[in-house]
């Protein structure tokens, strides 16, 4: 039987990937990042997953405006690395898993979750940084990846609530998949920011702190969090941060935090980062 | 919370233009045309004739007049979206730091100084019936 073993969750500013990816790692500007992410990386070198379900959104890369889906589920063989504006990211294509995403595909639909079926898509920094930032700069990706695309970009993203109550439809699809597979899903985004407007820099530490407590100890009270609310006090941009939720979700009532860390800047994000194995 | 007061609520958030729906139909040529920059033939052709190249997508001239200008802020009260937006910023080699502090109205050296600082507290910045009331 496949489980789902643990969450991570994660930022996936895209200045993160290009500081990997110009050898930047060792700058006083991101050594304590990085430093910051190596617990996290030696918890997945042991972890060793089979598959990854990785809750991310596009940034107007996969999906222009031409048709916008709320939940979309990366249901191909392959998934080549975007051009976002300046060239895409050196890094190996994200190879999927058909069969499973096939499987969840017909579970969730059944569960009332009407996810969008996607067979071909480029994916962006918010799928690939995660990648780095827990699998480092491997040849190849050590394990599939099923990505779940959601839309934070306009609004109104779904709420925390509908994104909590997916994470569970998620647990229970997976649960039904009858190999033998590791599973650990990801949370992607986040955790305060805004990068439009005069407002850009807004940075509301107290907030991430009381969100990570919450995803650890009361994650009902975070999937009560209303849109209005991660929008006036952690940004525009802290939106993503109902991804965090799907991941969440599908963790079950209780959860060993084995990992947190946060730090400030990268770029214009409060980068936070959490692992929460399944109890 | 009805679909008019939410909006009202979110509208009432200073120094921020919320994505929402009515926004993203008015902004939906400007965007496709920075959708378009993803592509480094079209950067190139972008960077060769502005006007020429602009001319192409069905964008109001308004929004058209403020991408040659760069007038970021008009450009997110117009529809334009940060990510799109930021395609351009990436076409003229700068950062997405680089548009923020356009954005703010800083240099980009101010604007990483305060995010290397702890970024910018949210502190009467939450409302603008709170801002107004400290005039």
């Amino acid at each position: 039987m496949a489980r789902i073993i643990a969450g991570v969750g994660t930022s996936h500013t895209p200045a993160i990937g290009a500081a990997v990816d110009n050898g930047k790692t060792n700058e006083p500007y991101w050594q304590p990042l990085f430093k910051g992410y190596e617990p996290a990386k030696k918890w997945m070198a042991e972890t060793k997953p089979d598959v990854v379900i990785m809750v991310y959104n596009d940034h107007v890369n996969a999906f222009d405006f031409k048709i916008i889906p709320t939940f979309a589920l990366g249901c191909g063989e392959e998934f080549p690395i975007a051009d976002e504006g300046w060239g895409a990211r050196p890094v190996p294509a994200v190879k999927g898993h058909p069969e499973l995403a096939a499987h969840l595909v017909q579970s969730l639909v059944l569960d009332e979750f009407d996810m969008t079926i996607v067979n071909e898509m480029q994916v962006d920094h918010g799928l690939t940084v995660p990648l780095t930032l827990l699998f480092g700069t491997p040849k190849a990706w050590p394990c599939r990846v099923i990505p779940l695309a959601v839309n934070v970009i306009q609004y109104p993203a779904p709420t925390g609530h509908r994104c909590y109550m997916l994470g569970q439809a998620i647990a229970k699809a997976v649960a039904s998949w009858e190999e033998d597979l590791k599973v650990v899903i990801f949370g992607t985004g986040g955790m305060s920011h805004q990068i439009q407007g005069p407002r850009a820099g807004l940075v509301n530490a107290p907030f991430d702190q009381a969100f990570l407590d919450g995803l650890s100890r009361d994650p009902q009270r975070l999937a009560a969090i209303e849109p209005l609310e991660y929008l006036r006090d952690a940004g525009a941009e802290a939106i993503e941060l109902v991804m965090w939720l799907i991941m969440r979700g599908a963790l079950g009532e209780r959860v060993k935090e084995v990992h947190r860390f946060y730090h400030v800047p990268a770029s214009s994000t409060a980068v936070g980062n959490i692992i929460l194995e399944s109890a | 919370m009805t679909e008019r007061k939410h909006k009202e609520a979110y509208e009432d958030i200073p120094g921020t233009w919320v994505f929402d729906a009515q926004r993203a139909r008015k902004g939906y040529h400007l965007n496709e045309f920075l959708y378009s920059l993803m592509k480094a033939e079209n950067r190139k052709a972008f960077l060769a004739n502005e006007a020429e190249y602009t001319r192409k997508f069905k964008m109001t001239e308004e929004q058209r007049q403020a991408v040659l200008k760069r007038e970021w802020n008009r450009l997110l009260e117009l529809g334009g979206v940060s990510y799109a937006l930021a395609k351009l910023a990436f076409t003229d080699g700068k950062s997405y730091q680089y548009m923020a502090s356009q954005m703010t109205g800083v240099t980009e050296r101010e604007y990483v100084d305060m995010m290397l600082k702890g970024g910018r507290s949210p502190e009467g910045w939450r409302s603008k019936s709170e801002r107004q009331g400290k005039h």
